[in-house]
């Protein structure tokens, strides 16, 4: 999710800095105002565990690994001023200090890391709390299925930035395919971290989390297991996935809002098939109406099916090493 | 990622580029990296001349070539995903073997490849040479937002407590659950991770207590780094011999 120097072009990477630096500011000056001069080590803390779960990789598939980014958790516990502020200054950080992610890329990287997150986990978890029943294993429901769409928000936020400036003239489609794909499994850790950190931190200081801040919960003090979990991962999926198909439609009430763009700006202007055609060619499924919800579909079924494959050859290879 | 400890990114020297104040350096790795960002990808020369201009700052910075390659190494993932552009661009595409690879797709690669590779550089001169105190502190000179030094700052401060409180408390969890699967770990991990927020939290409340009773009063005093001289006319020059690249690179192509 680290976009490098060189990726998107001069223009894009000046606007989308400009982009960050507004809503930075906005964050900074609202967080500020809401917790006083409290927020300074709390939110430095705060970062500083981020930047080490970051650290954690999981596998997505074999040789691709995605890390918790952080945007949601950091929403519903601090509030989305405070969580947006926090992991902006991780991914600053990141940039600067540790050459992750490109330093002209800053604007890109705290738009879709930072800001997108924070700013789409923060009114779905709301959404979705307000709409179930009002218990701990909701809350977690709402916490999975507001980190899978934010994960989801911030690729399609890297998809428009490459469709606008990207380097390298990847076909916008298979971007977009690719970027969905691999990003729905890293929204389904993602969902699975936060939801089970949140289930944490809820039974124990229930008061630090902004999130449920004005709201009764009810439910046991323990941290679900069991049938408990596959309940909440469930709900928050299902609930996922539904927000996804009955949001985009409307979010793109041109079918190709991408591809026009793409053309206006003669990204898409070399525009031609790949020779190496498949079932899933152009990353459309046919009998699907709409090419944005064909392309996701088609993308999901893909990374699906290569996760799939991977699984079995780490299982295969596994039980070599343990024969040998 | 592996050099988490900030104190791993500085390279003790008494070089002048270490005694240059962190505010000119810190402006004249932007003005290079815009400089890298700006130049065509296609003036493939250009890029030779502006990583003689980088040589010249890590000569003088007098940064072994082995901690700066190391540091380098950091780019690896950029540099498998950039690989992957000649297989998924799109027309025309050039026969190399029995491959064939999209033209665009090539240019794209060496773009990444050329201007993070350039751009990294820059970076680890600057975080090489610099300490993160001063160069926050070069920060708040330049105007950046306090707060947002500010909580940069407790972040640096407090990375390697937090990470180290992780490395423990993984630790503990091998100790007690023994070897689990991915599956488990992963699960682990993620409840670790709220009892680690909640420790982080109590430990900037505490941290904020400790202040007030050392008089904090909502305004962090100012780093007593030693004063360093303000030299601009050098970093100008290196900074515009980027930007004499650039330039003949635009008008060229």
């Amino acid at each position: 999710m680290h976009v490098p120097d060189g990726f998107i072009d001069a223009a894009t990477s000046v606007g989308t800095g400009v982009v960050a630096a507004g809503g930075l500011g906005v964050s900074l000056r609202k967080a500020a105002r809401a917790l006083r001069d409290f927020h300074v080590p709390l939110a430095g803390v705060t970062a500083a565990l981020i930047f080490a779960l970051q650290m954690l990789n999981f596998p997505v598939l074999p040789g691709v690994s995605g890390h918790l980014m952080g945007g949601a958790l950091a929403a519903i516990l601090l509030g989305p001023w405070m969580g947006a502020a926090v992991v902006s200054v991780v991914v600053i950080v990141q940039a600067l200090f540790f050459a992750d992610g490109g330093v002209s890329a800053l604007g890109v990287n705290v738009t879709n890391i930072a800001l997108v997150t924070a700013f789409v986990a923060w009114p779905v978890f709301r959404v979705v709390l307000k709409i179930l029943p009002k218990t701990r294993l909701s809350a977690m429901a709402a916490a999975m299925a507001s980190a899978f769409v934010s994960v989801l928000a911030g690729s399609f936020a890297f998809v428009l930035e490459y469709a606008l400036g990207g380097v390298g003239g990847a076909p916008i489609g298979t971007v977009l395919g690719a970027m969905t794909g691999i990003h729905a499994l890293i929204g389904i850790g993602e969902g699975l971290i936060t939801a089970t950190a949140l289930g944490t931190v809820l039974a124990v200081r229930p008061d630090l989390v902004q999130g449920v801040a004005d709201v009764e919960l009810s439910g046991t003090d323990t941290v679900p297991t069991g049938r408990a979990v596959t309940t909440f991962v469930l709900t928050g999926l299902v609930v996922a996935i539904a927000l996804v198909l009955f949001v985009a439609p409307f979010a793109s009430p041109h079918p190709d809002g991408l591809e026009t763009v793409a053309e206006e700006t003669g990204f898409a202007s070399a525009a031609q098939e790949h020779p190496i055609g498949g079932p899933l060619a152009d990353y459309q499924v046919a009998g699907v109406e709409s090419e944005t919800v064909g392309t996701i579909v088609s993308g999901i079924i893909g990374t699906v099916i290569a996760f799939a494959i991977g699984l079995g050859i780490v299982a295969v290879s596994r039980r070599r090493a343990r024969s040998a | 990622m592996s050099g988490v400890h900030a104190h791993a990114l500085h390279y003790h020297g008494h070089s002048p580029v270490h005694r240059l104040a962190p505010e000119v350096k810190i402006v004249a790795m932007f003005a290079f990296v815009a400089a890298v960002i700006a130049t065509p990808t296609r003036a493939v020369w250009a890029f030779g001349f502006l990583a003689a201009v980088l040589a010249v700052a890590v000569g003088l910075a007098e940064i072994p070539m082995g901690f700066f390659l190391k540091r380098l190494s950091i780019e690896i993932p950029f540099v498998i995903f950039a690989l992957a552009m000649p297989f998924v661009g799109q027309g025309p595409y050039v026969e190399v073997g029995s491959l064939s690879l999209s033209v665009p797709g090539l240019w794209g690669s060496w773009n990444v490849l050329a201007k993070a590779t350039l751009s990294v550089g820059a970076s680890i001169v600057l975080s090489a040479t610099t300490e993160v105190a001063d160069i926050l502190s070069g920060f708040d000179r330049l105007r950046a937002p306090r707060l947002l030094t500010a909580i940069a700052g407790f972040m640096v401060r407090y990375l390697e407590v937090v990470v180290s409180e992780l490395g423990r408390v993984r630790t503990a969890i091998a100790a007690r659950l023994g070897d689990l699967s991915r599956r488990r770990e992963a699960a682990t991990l993620a409840a670790v991770s709220g009892t680690m927020f909640i420790r982080a939290y109590e430990r900037g409340e505490r941290i904020h207590q400790a202040m007030l009773a050392r008089g904090y009063q909502g305004v962090m005093p100012a780093a007593a780094a030693p004063e360093l001289p303000v030299r601009w006319s050098g970093m100008v020059a290196w900074a515009a011999s980027a930007w004499v690249v650039a330039a003949a690179a635009i008008l060229t192509t």
